[in-house]
């Protein structure tokens, strides 16, 4: 702090905000992170198996595309993931941080599950299929509109609301497993099995496609209600500046609420897709963890729908892909984990590297101080 | 009728204190304006770093002494959880990232070691079966107790440092100048930088502390309440409890010892009452989250100044950019 000699003090680097950096400089930044963080990763991998990285590497690709069935295997959890990370999308942008999409999914997947259970083959599958996706849209409507409400009127921190509300959601998917299933199990079997009542068809002799389809047309709707639509303008007016939309007349409650509806209705859609098209039964872990990974998809793709389908299919991937390594090798599953973690950290901390210019201090300048 | 309320107080109590050790952690590391998320990751990786500890001395040695049993997965649990909270600060504080994106990607990673070194460490050695470490869990679990008439209450001496070390956060966070810097930094970092204290500095030295002090309670739970056994996911959701605690709690670490005890007790309550359906047990499990919601609402209805998160809680510092 103090200057005795009477120098300048200048410390040996500062950081300066970029104006902007060339689009293909951001990817190489990127790429470079990824690349990095799968290096890291062998290493790590390396270490615990012992074995030639390139072959762990093979045993991940392996994972994802060996067999036909893999790759349907891949393209279900790809869908799903990026269901919720759409979802999470326009609640983001406002700068809402929804982290209980798994909530709204659970309650989506609750009510698809209770149409299922209590109507069964009362009425044509057609029209069940159509009931329970309007249920399950609305459970996750309002399970994201309840912290929205009170985000809007009181600025309640909806970080932590929308956090119990996950909690409060799998409470009440295993209360109801306690009521439907009648000998006290915790597990609720395959619903409608024998009637198969409220299950998506298969589409060409694929179970998943279906799901699939839905999921496209989601994705491509959902980029141009970002995009060219007037809300989804009023949402990144919102999400840049909240005074600066009051000032254009933006009401923001509304614009709050009103995402948040949308935010849940897709997570509503996703647990709809998880029971009817997928798993075909409820419990509290169906979701498990998927909101959180996909605020982190979301974010990685810059809340560009588009760019999405790459982000989730390269943390499906990792995920997969340490699974096999997992099995091949004879580790633990949480293998997984850690490399998603470790893929995290490096793609997070080089946003720094392309947002930020770091400048050392330079000789010349130093000399002509002294 | 007594003895069954105080047995439940008790094992309330025992069920609060990992819940108390995260919400302590939570509160230092908040008061620097870091939201961390990671807080369930990194008690995590505390249990099991001091499992690892633990089972490194046992095997080393076919005589433990009770000082290094209790000191070595003790200090093993305080690296690796301040380790884990130094990923945090490097990429929030340095690198100015999403403290939410990180803070959820540290929970993940965390989570995923507990259980990959839970579920691997004895294959690594050539043993099977689950971990258990009989002679430091024996150690650790020694009572300390003081009975009322004919009724004993006693717990493992880590209870007491729980309510120790939140005593002490307490007194130096509200009576000393540390305190007073720290609060400034997260109330409002560009004045206290004008001020002349080092705000990197002591978000740095926050974070890790706050850290290492959350992952005694994974260390807590592992070696005193399982008594040495580790079992995979086995810690459960506690560590999003310790965080809601901080909110029930006000920011205050005083307040987070009776919050803890009483969120421990609802986390149980429903094996205590007799009578119950499985379903209604069920929802009555719900009522730790039912209770921190009405608590956020009801706090920012209310908007009282002294209620309020720190100010800048979430928001990056960039000197530079005012």
């Amino acid at each position: 702090m103090s200057n005795k000699s009477g120098r300048k003090h200048e410390p040996l680097i500062h950081i300066t905000k970029r104006a902007s950096m060339v689009w293909y400089k951001a990817w190489i930044v990127r790429a470079v992170a990824i690349v990095a963080a799968l290096l890291v990763s062998a290493v790590v991998i390396t270490l615990l198996t012992k074995d030639n990285p390139v072959e762990v590497y093979a045993a991940m690709f392996k994972g994802s595309f060996g067999t036909e069935r893999k790759v349907w295997v891949m393209l279900k959890e790809l869908v799903v993931l990026l269901c919720v990370s759409l979802a999470v999308t326009p609640a983001f942008k406002m700068r809402f941080w929804n982290i209980g999409a798994e909530g709204q999914v659970l309650m989506g997947a609750l009510g698809a599950a209770a149409c299922m259970f209590y109507i069964d083959d009362k009425i044509p599958n057609v029209a069940l299929i159509a009931v329970m996706l309007v249920v399950s849209i609305l459970l996750g409507m309002i399970w994201g509109m309840i912290p929205a409400f009170f985000k809007a009127i009181w600025n309640t921190n909806e970080t932590l609301f929308t956090l119990m509300m996950n909690y409060v959601a799998m409470q009440l998917i295993s209360f109801f497993i306690m009521i439907w299933v009648p000998n006290g199990s915790s597990v609720m079997g395959t619903i409608n099995s024998a009637t198969e009542s409220g299950w998506l068809p298969s589409l060409f002799g694929q179970k998943y496609l279906f799901s699939i389809l839905i999921v496209a047309v989601t994705t491509v709707a959902l980029f141009i209600y970002l995009k060219y639509s007037k809300q989804g303008y009023e949402i990144s007016v919102v999400g840049e500046s909240e005074n600066t939309a009051r000032y254009v007349g933006i009401n923001v409650k509304k614009v709050i609420i009103r995402t948040m509806a949308i935010s849940g209705g897709i997570c509503g859609l996703a647990g709809f897709l998880l029971v009817s098209g997928i798993n075909h039964t409820v419990s509290p872990n169906l979701a498990g963890g998927v909101g959180f990974t996909a605020i982190m998809v979301s974010w990685l793709a810059k809340f560009n729908p588009i760019v999405m389908i790459l982000t989730s299919f390269l943390i499906v991937f990792l995920q997969i892909g340490a699974g096999e390594i997992a099995t091949t090798f004879r580790l633990n599953e949480s293998v997984a984990d850690i490399v998603t973690g470790i893929i995290l950290f490096f793609i997070i901390g080089c946003e720094f590297f392309v947002q930020y210019k770091i400048n050392f201090r330079s000789k010349h300048k130093e000399e002509g101080h002294a | 009728m007594l003895d069954k309320i105080i047995a439940f107080i008790c094992a309330a109590i025992v069920q609060g204190i990992p819940l108390l050790y995260g919400a302590t952690g939570e509160i230092i590391t908040e008061k620097s304006g870091n939201l961390n998320l990671g807080i369930p990751g990194i008690m995590y990786v505390g249990g099991i770093s001091g499992i690892i500890g633990g089972y490194l001395y046992e095997k080393s040695t076919a005589d433990p002494s009770a000082v290094l049993c209790i000191l070595i997965p003790l200090l093993a649990c305080i690296i690796g959880s301040a380790l884990m909270a130094l990923i945090y600060s490097f990429l929030t504080i340095t690198l100015h990232a999403n403290q939410n994106v990180t803070g959820l990607a540290l929970t993940t990673f965390g989570i995923g070691i507990g259980n990959f070194f839970g579920g691997s460490l004895l294959s690594f050695f050539g043993e099977s079966g689950s971990i258990s470490l009989l002679t430091t869990g024996k150690y650790y679990t020694t009572p300390f107790g003081f009975s009322i008439g004919d009724i004993e209450i006693s717990f493992g001496f880590m209870a007491y440092l729980a309510v120790f070390i939140a005593l002490a956060t307490s007194f130096v966070l509200n009576r000393t100048r540390v305190g007073l810097h720290l609060r400034a930094v997260g109330e409002n970092p560009a004045t206290a930088d004008a001020a002349g204290i080092n705000v990197t500095l002591y978000k740095y030295l926050a974070t890790c502390i706050g850290g290492a002090i959350a992952g005694m309670g994974g260390l807590y739970f592992v070696m005193d309440y399982t008594s040495g056994a580790w079992t995979n996911n086995g810690f459960g959701d506690r560590g999003w409890l310790a965080v809601a605690i901080v909110i029930f709690a006000l920011w205050k670490p005083k307040s987070a010892i009776w919050s803890s005890f009483i969120f421990g007790g609802l986390y149980i309550v429903c094996v205590y009452i007799p009578g119950l359906s499985s379903a209604t047990k069920e929802l009555i499990k719900m009522l730790p989250y039912v209770v921190t919601i009405f608590v956020l609402v009801f706090t920012s209805a209310r908007k009282k100044r002294e209620h309020q998160p720190p100010a800048s809680l979430g928001l990056p510092y960039f000197r530079e950019e005012r």
